[in-house]
Parts: C-alpha cells; structure tokens; sequence
C-alpha cells in the first residue's frame, strides 16, 4: 500500500500545483515504488483519454434554432438593420419623403389668385371667363379661381383650388382637370414634372 | 477574443439578435459539449445547450460586462444541466425484478466496480468508454471533471462556475480522477 501523501502529492502534480521541493520528494519516491510508479501512470493516463475525446461539434443548425427560440427582436433594431442592409430604397423613400413635404408647402403657400395670360380671358373678382364666341388658344391653368367656360380652348384646362363651370355652348379641345385635394395635387406636379421632361426631349428632337 | 464578445455584448443589450448569433457561434460547440457529457444524450444535450444561450439572452442585462462572459455562460449551462439530472426521474428501479427472469433485479445487469470484461472493452470504442464512464461518475464530480479535462479551464473559473471554494473544486477532481482511473485503467 502507498502512502497517502505521495497520492496526494501526484494529484498536486497533475493540478499543476506542485513546488520544486515537493517535486522532488515525488520523483524520489517513482523511482523506488513500482506500485506508485503504476498509479500515477494510470492517473496520467486517464486524464490523456478524457483529454482525447473532449472535441464534440454542436449539430447542425444550432445557431438558427437558437434564434428561432428567443423572443421577439424589438423594432427599433429591426428598422435600423433595414435601413443598413436596403441603402437605396432608404433613400428613395426619404426622397418621397422630402419631395411630398415641399409639394405640401408648395399646395399650402400658393393661395394667390392667378390664371395664364391669354389675350381673350376676361378676368372678374378671381372669376375667368372664356367669353362665348371667342376661342382662347393654348392651355389655360386658374389657381384659386373660377374658371367660366363659354367659348372654346383649343388646349387643356386646368382649374387648381377652385371650380368650373361648362357651359352648354362652352368647349374645350384638351383635357379638362379640377385639382382640389393635396394628393391630386401631388399627382397633377408629377405628371406636369413628366410632361415637362418629355416636352424637353421632344423639344430637342424636332431641333 | 473578448473584445469582439464584449463588443457583440453590447448590441446584444440593445436588442440585437444577429450579434447574439455570433456569439452563439463562438461557444455554441463548448456549451453543447458541456450539456453532452452532463446529460449523455444528444437531443437531451441540444435541448439544454439551446436553453442555456436562450437564458443568457434573455438574462444579458444581468451579466456583469467586467467579468469573463464564457464563466458566466458556463455557469448557467451547468446549473441547467444539474438541474435537468436531479429532475429526471430513473426509468428503472434497480430492485425492480426484471420481467422474464426468477428473482433477478437490475442490480445484476450493472458491472461490478473492478474490472471490465477485456472483450467489452475491445467492441467499445474508446470514445464510449470515456463517455459511459464520466456517466457513472456521481454528479459533483462530472461537473468538475468536464469542465477541467474536457472544457479546459482553470481551477479558478471552475471555482467561479460551481459557486465553490477552490478548495472543494480539487478535491472533487482528485475524487473524479480516481473514480475514472479505476474504470479505466485496464483499456
């Protein structure tokens, strides 16, 4: 039987614990004990396999089925996230953003009366009228105002903020729109937008 | 290392879910094994390994970002799994007879504490042995074992782990070493 102090001391050992002196003392006691010797060989050799079977890989998809188990993400990151990952939509939806706010103040601030200037208008109290018999040549746009058709306009009419009247002999060549909502509004700048653009390249080209 | 988990710690508390797949990524294998040699089954380990991150996501706010994340990570796996031991219930009872047989009970099919049969040993391999025999170790001593031999930490962090003296964390691994020398000393 070996004494406890020289297993007690090859435990030291193995925990790396040990002094010099102690050491010593141990390797001493190996050389002479074959019982010892065989002990803590079977000590050192136990610890190399469970050493030797400690590399075990989680399954696979572990990492998702975490996520897929925790709770809801709050929607803070989640716009944040959004924004990093989608760069050109962020801007595109901050362009519309930003380009609805000054059609806005645009529609709001324009609340002046004013009306195209054609040579036959007869304009009374923000009231237009195309006076009958008289034909008014290009497009004829009325803020804030009535618009009194009883001629003809050989071109569109437009009537922003206000109203229009028809009369039965009036007639009008192009189309006629009445914008009164912020969002006919909004509509009626984009399509003047596309219009002028086009308006530009067909400009261009008969050049 | 740390730095990147402290990093991600951050975002974590903020709400961030990707960062915690990172980090998830980083111990996923560590944590899984840990729960693995604990429990002894694999679905039985994922489950808890998966609960284990799950808690620490949920708890983050209450980890202190001064001390070592993977100690406090560890901790809960260990908790869990000790947790998960004591309550699941033995599916046999050793001095139950078992069916069939004239006055056998279970305690006849476990082996005897000394050696192994040389032709079991030779079927087995060594990976199974090393897993059946960290089993039989009682629960104390498998938790000390696994996480110095298998998770390669210090006494210091397995002291902080277990919520124990340094002390007590030796002896259970001198303890587990000389359980485990006896079982395998003949393979």
């Amino acid at each position: 039987m070996c004494p406890d102090h020289i297993i007690e001391l090859m435990h030291e050992y193995l925990d790396e614990e040990i002094d010099l002196e102690k050491e010593k003392v141990l390797r001493l006691h190996l050389q002479n004990c074959k019982d010892c010797e065989t002990i803590f060989y079977e000590l050192k050799k136990t610890i190399a396999f469970v050493k030797s079977v400690s590399n075990m890989q989680a399954p696979a998809n572990f990492t998702a089925n975490v996520l897929a188990r925790l709770p809801k993400e709050k929607k803070k990151v989640l716009m944040t996230r959004w924004f990093k990952n989608h760069p050109i939509l962020t801007a595109a939806s901050l362009f519309v953003v930003l380009m609805g706010g000054s059609l806005m103040s645009t529609w709001n601030h324009e609340r002046e009366f004013s009306v195209t200037k054609q040579r036959n208008l007869i304009v009374k109290n923000n009231t237009v009228i195309v006076p009958k018999g008289e034909v008014v040549k290009g497009d004829v746009v009325v803020r804030n105002g009535t618009l009194r058709i009883e001629g003809e306009i050989q071109g569109d009419a437009t009537v922003i903020n206000g109203e229009k009247y028809l009369a039965s002999a009036g007639h009008v060549t192009g189309d006629i729109e009445v914008v009164n909502e912020v969002f006919d509004w909004i509509w009626y700048q984009m399509k003047k937008t596309a219009k002028d653009v086009v308006g530009v390249f067909d400009q261009t080209e008969t050049k | 290392m740390e730095a990147i988990v402290k990093k991600r710690i951050k975002q974590v508390i903020k709400g961030d879910q990707d960062a915690f797949g990172e980090i998830v990524e980083i111990y996923k294998n560590s944590v899984f094994q840990l729960c693995f040699r604990m429990l002894g089954n694999r679905h039985e380990a994922e489950d808890a390994a998966q609960e284990a991150f799950i808690r620490a996501y949920v708890n983050i706010k209450s980890f202190n970002q001064d001390l070592k994340f993977s100690t406090w990570l560890f901790r809960i796996a260990t908790n869990l799994c000790i947790d998960r031991m004591r309550k699941k219930k033995p599916d046999h009872y050793l001095d139950a007879e078992v069916a069939g047989t004239e006055g056998l009970s279970m305690y006849s099919q476990i082996p005897s504490n000394t050696e192994l049969p040389e032709k079991e040993l030779e079927s087995m391999e060594l990976q199974e042995t090393v897993q059946k025999e960290i089993l039989k170790l009682p629960e104390k001593y498998r938790s000390a074992i696994v996480l110095k031999y298998m998770e390669d930490l210090s006494l210091n962090e397995i002291s902080e782990i277990l919520d124990l003296p340094v002390g007590t964390v030796k002896t259970r691994i001198h303890r587990g070493r000389e359980a485990l020398k006896q079982q395998l000393r003949y393979v």
